[in-house]
């Protein structure tokens, strides 16, 4: 009979510290303030799902939560198809593939608070390259700082000008490792340009978009810093995202058990859409 | 279908050729007949693909027109030329289905849906993959998947010629041969031109009714198999063709005469126009018998290899290597041994190319 002994459990510890440090623990805590009031000096007071009620109930939170997901769509919709169409009209091979890629490759090289700073300065109506163009040489008005629609549309060209570049490199990755065989076998096939994208472009594109998709579904919903240091959430609550009203409420309001109560449900909810789409878009790899 | 026809093609990937060695195809003229079926055969890099692709229009030859029926389509895109390609890993599309993969060739040109219906039920068949047509393309096996470029090769009426690239190097032994014989029996059903490009001399020879042998961007010979074993027109081609291949031994020719090792050896017939000095001779393994104590060349067994129905002998005759194969009894190694070349079968070549011509009545 083989020896039955328990020693195995001792070489998963070193990872259940690690999670439960980097993890766990610190998540427990907010579920701790998520259920409890508290007026410091450590006093407690247990207060059950009333901050989750709370928040759910909220026309606040309706309100930032249906921002956030109208900001997440858009870049989706635009990063997406753009990168796509980025990568399709880099060259595949020459000289010019490097300065390409680097190109590609610098926005997302900018830390993001100075991104931020840099879309800010560049947008100020009257100093900024493209405030004073917009205002003094074209006439349009446009100033982020008054406009709720000058302020969404500054910000989705920024997080574009930022993102789409993960896009195209991961798109472009893909096309790539498309062996020529099947461009010359669709040639003769008599295969337009549309049936090459449609039945070998993107189908060998198909894992590393499900990547960029989720990658960027996950950053732009959790996006805070960059529209943080661009509007602030101005003018008004108009660009005021689910982060940043998560910031609002935690360390403006410092009401420490609503913050926390909607933490988790924003948690809970980029997990359970990135769950969603990665289900549904592998769905169909290992049917037969 | 269509007779093919490759006049002063030359083709080089280097933008401004200067020598001859910048062309990967030196200067080709060659005539494929409506219905034939043929190999191209030649060593990696030898020219066979770039060829290959020309034909099909994927390449446009630096020199030289391409003419189908006379008709010249040296500048004719792939899809016009009304060709068809399999390439050495099978092209397939992982999201159709079988059916929608032989389709496509059919529905990219507008073809009517009971026209496609007929045509993909009917190669389907032939190709015996009707039970696979609603599965998904991308979970078949190498060798279906194959089958399946081969029918989207096959599925237009009407093509000119039939294109192989190497199609089986990535399927399993066993099942090679089933393919083989599958495309030479496609073959007289369809009684379409097909070429066959492959360094295989096996496959080649198995498929094709005639052989075309390249080297470094030229046509060494093109012929029957038959004729390519047996008077090979030149040097390489002896020594590709055949397992073991030829035998080449240097020689003095001396007033009409061959001189191996200052014995004469009596050539198949008469080597007109070569001048004395030196050349080589040709024999088969398969005709150089070996003897203890009869005549011919002295020599001595280095090594014989046992390789089921016959044995292989390497023999060193004056420091060159013999290669005979026998059948019974064979010598060990390091015996002294004698040599016989077969007359019929010796043949005299001059800076590679076959120099002596058969004897009157052979």
């Amino acid at each position: 009979m083989k020896t039955q002994n328990q020693r195995a459990w001792f070489f998963v510890l070193p990872v259940l510290v690690l999670v439960a440090f980097n993890a766990l623990i610190p998540m427990m805590t907010v579920v701790n303030y998520s259920v409890q009031e508290t007026f410091g000096d450590n006093l407690f007071f247990w207060q059950g799902l009333d901050w989750f009620e709370q928040v759910l109930t909220s026309e606040r939170f309706h309100n930032a939560l249906g921002r956030q997901f109208l900001f997440t769509f858009l870049i989706l919709i635009i990063e997406v198809p753009l990168g796509i169409a980025i990568a399709l009209a880099m060259p595949k091979k020459g000289p010019w593939v490097p300065f390409c890629l680097v190109t590609m490759a610098l926005p997302m090289l900018i830390p993001w608070n100075v991104v931020g700073a840099m879309w800010n300065i560049f947008t100020l109506p009257d100093i900024g390259l493209l405030g004073y163009f917009m205002n003094h040489t074209l006439g349009i008005s446009y100033d982020m700082t008054q406009d709720p629609i000058a302020a969404w549309v500054t910000i989705i060209v920024m997080d574009v000008w930022h993102w789409t570049s993960l896009v195209v490199l991961l798109a472009y990755a893909g096309l790539v490792s498309i062996p020529n065989a099947y461009y010359q076998a669709a040639e003769i096939d008599g295969a337009s340009n549309w049936a090459i994208f449609r039945f070998i472009q993107l189908p060998k594109m198909k894992t590393v978009l499900t990547i960029a998709i989720l990658l960027r579904f996950m950053d732009s919903f959790n996006i805070y810093t960059e529209p943080f240091v661009l509007t602030g959430g101005g003018p008004g609550n108009s660009t005021t995202l689910l982060s940043i009203d998560l910031v609002k409420i935690a360390l403006g309001q410092f009401d420490l058990g609503p913050a926390a109560a909607m933490s988790l449900i924003y948690f809970a909810i980029t997990l359970f859409a990135s769950w969603l789409f990665y289900t549904l878009m592998t769905m169909n790899d290992n049917k037969s | 279908m269509a007779q093919i026809k490759l006049s002063n093609l030359r083709h080089s990937y280097s933008p401004n050729p200067s020598s001859d060695a910048d062309y990967a195809l030196k200067k080709i003229d060659l005539t494929w007949d409506d219905g034939g079926a043929y190999a191209l055969l030649g060593p990696s890099g030898c020219g066979k693909s770039t060829l290959l692709n020309i034909i099909s229009g994927l390449l446009v030859p630096s020199e030289g027109k391409i003419l189908f029926n006379d008709q010249d389509v040296t500048a004719l895109p792939p899809a016009q030329r009304n060709i068809a390609q399999v390439f050495q890993f099978p092209v397939i599309y992982d999201t159709m289905t079988v059916y929608d993969n032989l389709a496509f060739p059919l529905r990219n040109r507008g073809r009517d849906e009971d026209i496609v219906k007929r045509r993909v039920t009917a190669i389907a068949e032939m190709l015996e993959v009707t039970d696979m047509l609603t599965t998904r393309a991308a979970n078949l096996s190498p060798d279906n998947k194959q089958k399946i470029s081969m029918g989207r090769g096959l599925v237009r009426e009407d093509v000119n010629v039939v294109m192989f690239d190497e199609p089986l190097t990535v399927i399993d032994p066993h099942l090679k041969w089933k393919l083989r014989s599958k495309l030479k029996e496609l073959h007289q059903r369809v009684k379409a031109t097909m070429i066959y490009v492959t360094h295989d001399q096996t496959e080649a020879l198995t498929f094709a009714d005639q052989v075309v042998v390249m080297q470094d961007g030229e046509v060494v010979q093109i012929g029957t198999p038959v004729e390519l074993f047996e008077r090979p027109a030149h040097t390489f081609v002896g020594h590709f063709i055949g397992s073991p291949g030829m035998n080449v031994l240097p020689c003095e020719v001396q007033g009409g005469g061959a001189f191996f090792a200052g014995e004469q050896l009596a050539l198949e017939g008469p080597a007109k126009g070569v001048a004395d000095g030196s050349a080589e001779v040709g024999i088969r393994p398969e005709f150089v018998s070996v003897s203890q104590n009869g005549n011919g060349v002295a020599a001595h067994v280095r090594k014989v290899a046992d390789v089921g129905r016959h044995k292989v002998v390497e023999a060193i005759a004056n420091g060159s290597r013999i290669h005979a194969i026998m059948g019974g009894e064979a010598p060990n190694a390091g015996d002294a041994v004698k040599l016989e070349f077969k007359q019929s079968q010796t043949r005299l070549y001059k800076d590679g190319w076959l120099a002596s011509t058969q004897a009157e009545g052979v």
